[in-house]
């Protein structure tokens, strides 16, 4: 499994904007943060209001806020926003002889795989990716 | 043992709380399972139960029980070595964010500890997002072993 750059940026967002919800933050202030493309970043930051995660505040000092629960989004229900995170058996249209029947166990085992990657991801919280986030800089250190 | 916040006491399960521990578990999986929960009652709390079985509820200080976990400390089943399992808990949805789940978890932790348990482990269905959020948020992460299964029709 491997995470789209969108995802990790909206990851990045969504995390900034939650460590302190009743603050707005600019697209330009959470590229600097994290060392990203402004212009790659507003492309996800609006994919996020559209899905409600995030909303965007207009007027002065205007920007984005957080607009969930810290404590009941999941990694998940930002990553699929972006990416459908489905194991790709790359094979050509039509299979001959026993490649059928390979695949098809390869399709099943992919799906099974699968669906641990997205059970997993549903049940990591904001909160909790933080706190983790924070003992492994800790242990690192 | 008994274990306190400023609203909540968490204390070992008495037969009296058996009625309210039957409807909350009715009110969240929609099935009432009275005989189930007297005989968890009688091998986790009752007068002869097992040591090192666990059945603690959290009450409010009007003494309305609001939450409940069971558990227990097993030895060698799948070749583990003595190893806390939390075998269920549940807090009333009306009462839900307010820590009370993690004052229970907390609370058999303490228990299990000090009866010798290094390791706490749980199993939850995979679209329980409820249940594995929490405990993921108390710490508990992916561990070594993997539960298979198949249908035998």
């Amino acid at each position: 499994m491997k995470l789209q750059k969108a995802s990790r940026y909206a990851l990045y967002a969504v995390l900034h904007l939650a460590s302190d919800p009743d603050k707005q933050f600019s697209t330009a202030e959470i590229a600097e943060s994290y060392g990203v493309s402004i212009h790659h970043l507003a492309k996800v930051m609006r994919t996020l209001v559209r899905s409600g995660l995030i909303e965007s505040v207009r007027g002065v000092g205007g920007g984005y806020r957080f607009s969930g629960n810290v404590r009941r989004t999941t990694l998940w229900s930002v990553i699929h926003e972006f990416e459908s995170l489905e194991s790709d058996i790359d094979t050509p249209d039509e299979l001959r002889g026993n490649a059928e029947i390979v695949v098809s166990g390869l399709d099943a085992v992919m799906n099974e795989i699968d669906g641990l990657n997205r059970s997993t991801l549903d049940s990591i919280t904001l909160k909790t990716l933080l706190r983790y986030g924070v003992e492994n800089l800790d242990k690192a250190r | 043992m008994k274990k306190q916040d400023s609203a909540i006491d968490v204390q070992v399960a008495s037969a009296a709380e058996i009625d309210a521990v039957v409807a909350l578990d009715a009110e969240i999986t929609g099935a009432a399972k009275a005989d189930y929960w007297n005989d968890i009652f009688d091998r986790f709390a009752g007068d002869k139960h097992r040591a090192q079985r666990y059945f603690l509820v959290a009450k409010t200080r009007g003494n309305q029980p609001v939450g409940f976990i069971v558990g227990e400390i097993r030895a060698w089943e799948f070749g583990s070595p003595p190893c806390g399992w939390v075998l269920a808990l549940s807090v009333s949805p009306a009462q839900r964010q307010q820590g009370i789940g993690t004052l229970l978890f907390e609370a058999l932790c303490g228990e299990m500890k000090r009866d010798g348990a290094t390791t706490i482990r749980t199993m939850v269905l995979g679209n329980d997002k409820t249940n594995l959020s929490f405990f993921r948020g108390e710490g508990l992460a992916a561990g070594p072993y993997i539960e298979l299964e198949r249908r035998l029709d």
